[in-house]
């Protein structure tokens, strides 16, 4: 969510039941202020909190004008002191897939995995244990590259696509219609399409290449893994994600309010297929 | 138009008049310049240079396709100058940007005007100043009457042209005219016979072009030309800043406006129905009170009354960063009153929220009054009953097909496990009574007693809630019971598992012959211990053993007391089978679960509950009171169930 209309979008976001206690919704706005400052972003998006077993993890994004550019992570314990944080790479996300359960929630904690490795050593093989340790860092920067790859969302109309290629914010944003609301189809994945090019020609035909350039939620795997309600009579769209549990994107129809706050314990939902 | 457009070069003069000179006219129609000038434009003498003064005349000669000149303008040549540097700025947005800063009304456009535009500009401004303030009421009036009456050399000259233009086309003799002569030679130059558009195609030229805009497209009634005017007058009106770059924007939103023009106020908005309807709903929660039961009101403050305190609890969580939002906390205040006057309710309490996949549950753990229960117990019963009977003669029926069939089919040995009985309400998992409602100001429903199978079952699934009370639950092993029983089942366990309070909140109320009871059946009361101090905050984020549970735990069995099931009731003794019994009979080992109040370090799983270091400094700068909230910071009631 727009660390600028923060507290809207935290009030709005608050059906889930999960939040922000007062005196860190204080230092969030200026702590957040100072950080767009700091590293000169264009836009600061508060991501949401991870929970621990002894601490929260805070993250924030930056974003450059770009839209759709890599973004620079942020973490913090107390939302007053923010650290960034190293972009996520394939072997981190390989390498602490291994890792189960909660958080810690100390960052200089290190998950010991053993593994067996073999090693050819002339003609004999040996099959060593090898004790890998992940930090917990690291498995905090593939987990927040996964939800957002996964499940990261935005209105139809939000964005629009240059013809020289950056992605700007629509300033002409006026919000979804209430029928276009309740459809699926209207929310894109904040990311790089991925799925977009497999549509067949038909489709492409009727898209409109300045909006429709990022992949939409219908058509994910599993299908209904996105749960839609209404809330506060209609007013309010909130979608929840099924597979990242603690990702609640929000979005009231006809006005600009739009946006999604993550605030669970960074595990995937491996059982959604059975749970549907 | 045929003419290239928007060439920056201010020399081109002609085909970017010609076009200037259409949009003039329109932006004429469409706006009202307010002559805001400033006193500085009057100290600028700017001498006319014969660069100038031929651009001039360029564009006065476009201006004979002009048509918005009502007769009686008493123009000067300045005021000429003025006019067509206004109509450089109007229409030049192609042209480089100034670097002259007079600020003058048209700020916008003078940044893309020419500089020599600028300085004549001022100059019109003056005049402007001075009073020849009509012109620009001439200029609304566009398309209108005949050509205007130029007093001035240039005007003069451009008001016949023009004049002649509307009446008779009688161009070359114009250069003729003796009178204009002489003013052209004062001023030096050989002018008009360099080049003249000539009138008539000219005119012909730009009524070819408007013709051409105004026709409408073939999708719809709108024409190009209605429109432009609409953006124009959109973007005159609203001034956003920085126009150019959200032009594309402002163009899709003005034609999108056209084709969705507001509706009457007569007519309802079909869309927003639904919304309507539940604020209807909404509304009549917080008008309860209306109805001249002012009286019964001021009797049920004083009294205790069963309305918890939600607003109060709901501060607290919010401290620890768990809550629904203040308003919405409110409305669910409101609902529990209602929820309290429509059942004879003795204590009641908000139990939390449950999120579904279509809808979610808002669940409210109640208290019925002594006797108030019982009949609803019945009604609940009866069905059970019914359901009994239907075995019996399913049974004798297979008897007698045995004895007919010539190969005698093996009777199945297997026998379904015994049912084990559920709780009677107001003990173990059915201590309390559950109603769920899926937004406050909708119905509430009281949730069926929790079976002991169905906990059983319950903790072998995992299921979302799709927020309909009737749906199937449809999972292996298969779930005896509606989405109903599952909801109800995942809230006992919950209670049970996480309902916690500090050490020595509750203590065990004093009893005959406590310690003589079977170790199984354990205490199952607690009371408020009235001697209760509080515990300091940092002892109780540092240590486990500082919280007990203070419900009871559910065993293995699925019920809080154990139930030996192999224990024959009367009704089976009496349909014999004691073969069975003797092959049947199972060494079932008494479950035993820890007893009540039991600290919380006892628990198994380290993970599943830890302190939240956070909440220690909340704490500390909040300085709550010392009855800290029996709640477990594991799950918090307002998390999403799937345990």
């Amino acid at each position: 969510m727009d660390a600028e209309s923060l507290l809207l979008s935290l009030e709005l976001a608050s059906g889930s039941g999960q939040g922000l206690s007062p005196d860190r919704r204080a230092s969030l706005l200026t702590s957040l202020m100072l950080v767009k400052r700091d590293y000169r972003f264009d836009r600061v998006l508060f991501w949401g909190r991870i929970l621990g077993l002894v601490g929260d993890y805070y993250i924030a994004q930056g974003l450059s004008e770009d839209q759709l550019a890599p973004r620079k992570t942020l973490y913090s314990l107390n939302c007053m002191e923010w650290s960034l944080l190293p972009p996520a790479t394939e072997e981190m996300v390989a390498q602490t897939s291994v890792v189960k359960g909660r958080f810690m929630g100390d960052p200089s904690h290190e998950y010991e995995h053993t593994e067996v490795q073999k090693t050819n050593e002339g003609e004999k093989v040996f099959e060593e244990d090898v004790v890998v340790q992940i930090k917990e860092e690291t498995r905090l920067v593939s987990v927040i590259d996964q939800i957002d790859k996964a499940v990261a969302v935005i209105p139809r109309g939000a964005l629009f696509k240059t013809p020289f290629g950056p992605v700007h914010v629509n300033r002409t944003f006026e919000g979804l219609s209430l029928s276009e609301a309740k459809k699926l189809s209207s929310y894109f994945h904040f990311r790089e399409p991925v799925q977009l090019k497999n549509k067949t020609l038909l489709e492409k035909a009727d898209l409109d290449p300045s909006l429709d350039f990022l992949d939409s939620l219908e058509h994910d795997i599993p299908k209904g893994s996105w749960s839609m309600q209404m809330e506060r009579g209609n007013a309010l769209v909130v979608l929840r994600s099924l597979l990242w549990p603690g990702l609640t994107f929000f979005h009231a129809p006809r006005t600009k309010n739009c946006g999604y706050i993550y605030v669970g314990t960074g595990e995937k939902n491996i059982d959604l297929p059975f749970m549907l | 138009m045929g003419d290239p457009p928007s060439d920056p070069d201010p020399p081109s003069g002609p085909p970017d008049s010609r076009r200037r000179s259409s949009q003039v006219s329109r932006r004429r129609r469409s706006r009202e310049l307010q002559p805001t000038f400033s006193e500085e434009a009057e100290a600028e003498q700017i001498p006319l240079d014969a660069g100038i003064l031929q651009r001039s005349q360029e564009y006065l000669g476009s201006q004979s396709n002009l048509q918005g000149w009502s007769p009686g303008a008493a123009l000067t040549q300045q005021d000429n100058l003025m006019f067509q540097a206004e109509e450089a700025q109007l229409g030049g947005i192609e042209y480089p940007s100034l670097s002259m800063g007079l600020p003058i009304q048209p700020q916008p456009y003078l940044e893309e005007g020419g500089i020599q535009a600028t300085r004549t500009a001022s100059l019109m401004l003056q005049q402007l100043q001075q009073g020849q303030g009509n012109l620009f009421q001439q200029l609304e009036s566009a398309y209108q009457g005949a050509g205007p009456d130029f007093p001035g050399l240039f005007s003069m000259y451009q008001g016949d042209d023009l004049q002649f233009g509307h009446d008779a086309p009688h161009g070359p003799y114009l250069r003729d005219d003796p009178a204009l002569q002489v003013s052209l030679s004062e001023l030096g130059f050989t002018p008009f016979t360099v080049e003249v558009p000539e009138p008539e195609p000219r005119e012909l030229a730009v009524q070819n072009a408007k013709a051409y805009l105004l026709q409408t497209s073939v999708n719809c009634s709108l024409s190009l030309y209605e429109h432009l005017v609409n953006l124009l007058t959109k973007i005159l009106n609203q001034r956003p800043e920085d126009p150019l770059s959200i032009l594309e924007s402002l163009n899709r939103t003005t034609q999108w406006e056209w084709f969705h023009p507001k509706l009457d106020t007569t007519r309802d908005d079909p869309e927003m129905q639904p919304t309507y309807e539940m604020a209807d709903r909404q509304r009549a929660l917080f008008v309860r009170s209306s109805g001249g039961e002012g009286e019964q009101e001021m009797e049920e403050e004083v009294a205790d009354s069963p309305v918890p305190n939600v607003m109060e609890s709901a501060f607290y969580f919010e401290q620890a960063g768990v809550g629904l939002g203040s308003d919405e906390s409110f409305r669910i205040f409101l609902a529990l009153k209602q929820l309290v006057e429509q059942q004879p309710i003795h204590t009641c309490r908000f139990w939390g929220k449950i999120l579904g996949l279509r809808r979610s549950y808002l669940v409210a753990e109640v208290e019925f009054r002594e006797g108030e229960e019982e009949a609803e117990e019945e009604e609940v019963e009866e069905p059970a009953e019914g359901g009994e009977t239907p075995d019996s003669p399913g049974e004798e029926e297979g008897e007698e097909d045995e004895e007919k069939a010539v190969d005698v089919v093996p009777k199945p040995q297997w026998k379904p496990p015994p049912v084990i009985p559920k709780e009677e309400s107001r003990s173990g998992a059915n201590k309390y009574w559950y109603f769920v409602c899926n937004e406050p100001g909708g119905p509430w429903t009281r949730l069926p007693p929790v079976t002991p199978i169905q906990i059983v079952q319950a903790r072998r699934i995992r299921k979302f809630f799709t927020g309909h009370l009737d749906a199937p639950v449809v999972s292996f092993p298969p779930f005896p019971g509606t989405e109903a029983n599952y909801l109800r089942a995942q809230i006992a366990r919950i209670s049970a598992a996480t309902q916690v309070s500090p050490l020595g909140f509750y203590q065990f109320g004093e009893e005959e012959g406590d310690e003589e009871e079977e170790g199984g059946a354990g205490r199952d009361s607690y009371e408020e211990n009235p001697d209760f101090e509080g515990i300091p905050v940092l002892e109780l984020v540092d240590s486990m053993a500082n919280w007990v549970h203070h419900t009871q735990h559910i065993l293995p069995q699925g019920r809080c007391t154990w139930v030996n099931p192999l224990q024959r009731t009367e009704e089976e003794e009496e349909l014999g089978e004691e073969e069975e019994k003797a092959e049947g009979m199972e060494e079932v080992e008494q479950e035993v679960g820890p007893p009540l109040l039991t600290p919380l370090s006892e628990d198994a799983g380290s993970l599943r509950t830890s302190t939240w270091a956070g909440a220690t400094s909340t704490a500390r700068r909040t300085s709550t009171p010392r009855c800290r909230r029996p709640r477990s910071r594991s799950s918090p009631a307002a998390r999403r169930s799937w345990r």
